[in-house]
């Protein structure tokens, strides 16, 4: 039998996934492709799990209990999202345990849109119109993501966010059409969350140095400012929709591209906040590191019960 | 007022489950494993939707056009008459595991009465209820369990969180001309029996998780009457936030 | 500072009277009883079920892809184990 040369492997592992074959967890895979899998994968989980905090902070001043209870419902499932997330991370040898760590260590990053804080109750609108619906365009292309948990993850993960983006914005309509401090309230949520839900797609695609790798290894499906682009194409008449001004002078309507032309993002401001200079960046992984280590005694006791249980069985 | 008794009474129910559920959601996001944040979040949000309908038909028995929001966010402080057990800060999480046990161990059994409320919509609202929290106390009673007999260390702090807890767990059982007319009026069936079966759910639990139920008697009431603790302003002030800095508006 | 964790556990789940239990992701929990409870939680939140089975899943023991070949395609030539191999007249009822 004649032993495959790495370069024989990664030749077929390509074919594969030019075949559109999903990759599964015990399939060869080249290192580089589970470093990639595992660095993104485990940032798209800080991300669920970090992004609970700026909503969670709104569950209870929620204004009636309908609200109240949506908005439980909806940081609920960001916390699931965030377990089949590492769920699907495990797969590929990553230890839980392990990826939080790196998240508390500052090591692993996560969206900097949530280093932006929830100031007022329209924000929860606004970060469920513009943030989910920002992060459902990328998942929406990640469902075909050539790694299989990954894939059926995001699949299920956009079944359920279906309702995100629409509660947040019927819950920001309600405010538009509401009284003039309802309105201001929507207003000035759209104006502080708007460029930093462009920024959630990434640098632009000449400053992105990893994407060409990843599209050819179809981890990703669609470039950032491709994504950018569908984002603002679909958002700006939503906004108008409603009667709120998308806060960009230079945004207008491109007959002959058939897209809306904007001003360039500010990437100093997007860098400042993804190293760590964001107004929340230290508050969310505090709150983080806090409750690993105050649940620390209780998943301890869980062990130590079950071990003396087993025990007991066996005797 | 149709029923000025039933009014009071769905209050009581309502206010209880508006309250914990109230505390609970505070852990959305902070829980000692994402599983179990997942966890309580749920029996915040069954809490949450019983306070939902059991004020909606306070409000519909009071008759002045108050429905739960106006209800459960609208009143002042000493016109909320939940137990003072449910306002109890959540400490840390054997202080949340053991408010709930104590609380679900009580639910449970009355649950089970008021199924066969003559009052059709009472009875409906117990009946769902029910089933959910059946499910809260298999997930208290096993956590209790689980601290109880799990490290020195969790042993130790789920033991001073039942010392401190269970001075509140008698108010429980608080009952006045409330309970008692609507017992003549058949709305309420027989409710004697429901302390003895807490006790013994309580005693069983403890007994398996090696906890001692303390031997201090003394017993902290008030908030039936309207009288709470200190912390109970502040949960308001959340509660109500909204409502108060922005009166008369929808959401 | 890592504690040890959980084991992990994989869920598997029955979506209605009639049907398979399938697979539908993991989880973390200490013994069987909390993996039905987190199960039950976290996998279950909008109706998809009416039966959980976890199993620990170092209990699950998996082919190795390596001997795939091996393994599943011997039988892909095997076509005559399919009804649509063999010919039958035509208007031939039940069968």
């Amino acid at each position: 039998m004649k032993v495959l040369e790495t370069t024989d492997l990664e030749q077929k592992f390509q074919d594969k996934i030019d075949r559109e074959v999903k990759i599964e967890p015990n399939d060869w895979m080249p290192d580089a492709y589970r470093k990639t899998l595992i660095r993104q994968m485990s940032q798209h989980a800080h991300s669920e799990i970090v992004g609970m905090l700026p909503e969670a902070n709104w569950i209870t001043r929620a204004p009636n209990l309908r609200r109240k209870a949506v908005l439980l419902a909806k940081v609920q499932d960001e916390a699931g999202h965030g377990l089949y997330l590492y769920s699907a991370t495990e797969t590929l040898g990553a230890d839980r345990e392990a990826t939080i760590d790196d998240l508390h260590s500052g090591k692993a990053k996560y969206s900097s849109i949530f280093n932006y804080p929830a100031l007022s109750w329209a924000d929860i609108g606004a970060i469920g119109w513009l943030v989910d619906g920002a992060a459902i365009m990328n998942q929406v292309a990640l469902c075909r993501c050539s790694y299989g948990p990954y894939a059926r993850a995001m699949v299920k993960i956009c079944k359920e966010e279906s309702f995100h983006q629409r509660q947040g914005y019927e819950s920001l309509t309600k405010l538009a059409q509401g009284t003039p401090e309802q309105k201001e309230l929507a207003q000035d949520a759209l104006n502080r969350f708007w460029w930093p839900s462009l920024m959630m797609f990434g640098p632009n695609d000449d400053e992105s140095p990893n994407s060409a790798q990843s599209m050819k290894w179809k981890i990703k499906r669609l470039s950032n400012d491709d994504l950018r682009q569908n984002f603002i194409d679909a958002t700006v008449p939503q906004a108008e929709l409603i009667g709120l001004k998308v806060p960009d002078e230079n945004l207008k309507w491109n007959e002959e591209t058939g897209h809306y032309d904007f001003t360039p993002i500010n990437w100093d401001e997007f860098w400042q906040v993804v190293n760590g200079n964001g107004p929340c960046n230290k508050q969310r992984v505090d709150a983080r590191r806090k409750a690993k280590e105050e649940g620390m005694w209780v998943r301890e006791a869980a062990l130590a019960f079950a071990e003396k249980r087993k025990k007991k069985q066996t005797a | 007022m149709k029923n000025e008794a039933l009014f009071r009474y769905l209050l009581r129910l309502g206010d209880d489950s508006l309250i914990l559920g109230q505390r609970l959601a505070e852990w959305c996001g902070h829980g000692p494993i994402l599983e179990e944040d997942i966890a309580m979040t749920n029996i915040s949000l069954d809490l949450i939707g019983q306070a939902m309908s059991l004020l909606d038909y306070a409000g519909v028995i009071e008759g002045k056009d108050r429905n739960c929001d106006k209800l459960g966010l609208l009143r002042y402080e000493k016109e909320y008459v939940n137990v003072l057990l449910v306002e109890q800060p959540n400490g840390d999480f054997g202080d949340t595991i053991m408010r709930q046990f104590l609380f679900d161990a009580f639910r449970k059994p009355l649950y089970e009465r008021l199924v066969n409320s003559s009052d059709k919509q009472l009875a409906a609202i117990a009946d769902k209820s029910l089933k959910e929290t059946r499910y809260h106390l298999k997930h208290s009673s096993e956590w209790v369990i689980r601290l109880g007999d799990g490290t020195e260390e969790s042993h130790e702090r789920v033991q001073n969180s039942l010392d401190t807890l269970w001075r509140y767990a008698d108010e429980l059982f608080y009952t006045d001309e409330v309970e008692a007319k609507l017992t003549v009026e058949g709305i309420l069936p027989d409710l004697s029996g429901i302390k003895a079966e807490w006790e013994s759910t309580v005693k069983y639990v403890f007994s398996e998780a090696t906890l001692e139920i303390p031997v201090n008697n003394w017993k902290f009431e008030g908030g039936r009457k309207g009288r709470h603790s200190e912390h109970f302003g502040h949960l308001l002030s959340e509660l109500q936030y909204m409502q108060r800095a922005y009166p008369n508006m929808e959401w | 500072m890592s504690t040890k964790e959980w084991p992990l556990w994989e869920v598997f789940i029955r979506s209605k009277q009639g049907l398979n239990h399938k697979h539908v992701g993991s989880l973390r929990a200490a013994d069987s009883t909390m993996a039905l409870d987190n199960a039950r939680d976290v996998y279950t939140r909008r109706s998809e079920g009416i039966s959980i089975w976890v199993v620990e899943s170092n209990y699950v023991h998996a082919n190795d892809p390596a001997d795939a070949d091996a393994y599943f395609e011997p039988s892909d030539t095997k076509i005559f184990r399919h009804p649509t191999f063999y010919e039958v007249h035509e208007g031939i009822k039940h069968m």
